[in-house]
Formats: C-alpha cells, sequence, structure tokens
C-alpha cells in the first residue's frame, strides 16, 4: 500500500494497523526516517514531489520488493510539503512469515526509494535544493 | 506535449509546466531537450548539462534515445532527494 501525503502519520498506529488480526506472519520489519538537522541551521525543509509519478515509482517499488520475497503486507508512507527537524518523512513496514525477509526487503524498499520516487528537498533559508548522495545510488545498485 | 520541471530546473526555468510543439525532426527525448534549449537562456542554461538531469515520459524514467511524440506528458528533474 503507497500513501503519498503532506499530514503527518502516527509510525506506532501503522505497525499496529499492519499486524492487526495477523496469526500467520512472525516479522514485522519497519523504517522510519526523520528530518535531520546535521549542523543546526535548519529552519524548514520542503519536499516537492511529481504527482502521479511517484505514486505510479513507488507502487513499482513495492511490486519489486514482492517479486524478490514472500511478504505478506508493505506499506509506504511518504510525506511532501514543509516540513521541520525531527518530523516523520518517510515510513516502511514490512510484514513477512520470517525476519530474514521482513529486515531485507525493508532495507530494499528504502534504497531503491531514495533513488527512484521523484521527491526533491529544498532547505528553506539554508543550502537550497539538496544534491543526491553517490552513495545512495551505490546502496540501489548493490541489490542488482 | 505538456513538459514539466520540478526542484530547481522549475524555478531556474521560472515555470513549472508548459505546452509545445516542437518541429517535425524532435522525435527522441535528447533532441526534444536540445530544442527546448533554444526557447530562452534560461532554458539554455537549466537544460545543458545533461548529466544533472533525469528525465520522465508518461512518468516512467526514460533515456535521451526514446522516442517522444505529441500528446506525451515530459518531465526533467534533478536527480531525486527524498526518503
Amino acid at each position: 500500500m503507497i500513501r503519498v501525503q503532506r499530514e503527518d502519520f502516527d509510525a506506532g498506529e501503522e505497525m499496529r494497523q499492519l499486524s492487526r488480526g495477523r496469526r500467520d506472519v512472525g516479522a514485522l520489519a519497519t523504517f522510519l526516517g526523520l528530518v535531520r538537522d546535521e549542523s543546526d541551521s535548519l529552519a524548514s525543509l520542503t519536499l516537492e514531489h511529481y504527482p502521479g509519478m511517484t505514486e505510479r515509482q513507488l507502487a513499482a517499488v513495492e511490486a519489486e520488493a514482492r517479486r524478490r520475497w514472500t511478504l505478506a503486507e508493505v506499506v509506504i508512507i511518504h510525506r511532501y510539503g514543509r516540513l521541520i527537524p525531527g518530523d516523520n518523512i518517510v515510513f516502511v513496514g514490512v510484514l513477512a512469515g520470517h525476519r530474514a525477509e521482513a529486515f531485507a526487503a525493508c532495507e530494499f524498499l528504502m534504497d531503491w526509494l531514495k533513488t527512484k520516487a521523484p521527491f526533491w528537498k529544498h532547505e528553506d533559508g539554508g543550502d537550497g535544493w539538496v544534491a543526491a548522495k553517490a552513495e545512495d545510488e551505490e546502496r540501489t545498485l548493490r541489490w542488482g | 506535449m505538456t513538459i514539466l520541471y520540478f526542484a530547481w530546473l522549475r524555478t531556474r526555468i521560472g515555470k513549472a509546466d508548459e505546452q509545445v510543439t516542437p518541429p517535425g525532426g524532435v522525435t527522441t527525448l535528447g533532441q526534444l531537450r536540445q530544442w527546448l534549449m533554444t526557447l530562452s537562456p534560461a532554458h539554455a542554461e537549466a537544460l545543458g548539462d545533461a548529466a544533472l538531469i533525469r528525465a520522465a515520459v508518461n512518468q516512467d524514467y526514460a533515456a535521451d534515445d526514446y522516442p517522444v511524440r505529441a500528446g506525451d506528458e515530459i518531465a526533467f528533474f534533478p536527480p531525486v532527494t527524498g526518503g
């Protein structure tokens, strides 16, 4: 399930929703991404995205994870708009039979999302548009 | 066709989208980018360095040799920085 939204989300509630009523799965792996202020100077961040293509690319990333691993449920939530340090940006939750596929798929989803989902971070009043990192591309490529 | 610009391409060109009708010789994404650069100095500056730009045709990533045609939705943007 893909959700692209301006509003905040409750990671705990998302986890409860994912596992509610399930008796057939043994693992829920999650990742919660937060707005980081490394230099203690960031007032706010504005996340721009490409409506339509964002949902399409995230759905493709989810489909690829499901092709590689047997997964009971996948949730990807990504926010856009103005965010401040400490705010939630992204949530990935993977429900699976065992921890190996849950951990792997969760990391894969984040790595692929970072280089494929059309979002752009702008540091308001600071350095402006954030540059993409070569390290993120390398992390995507290592999955083959 | 509809052209969309995001992030610093949008701010440098000064618009988020535009409708264009390129000449008949423009049949690929790479040719389209070259032609768009002739529209204004801002276009030329923003679209000049192919290494800094990614593109999508109808919301899927596409390379320079990808065919483009009337009615397509084509986007130019920097490498993505979400997550």
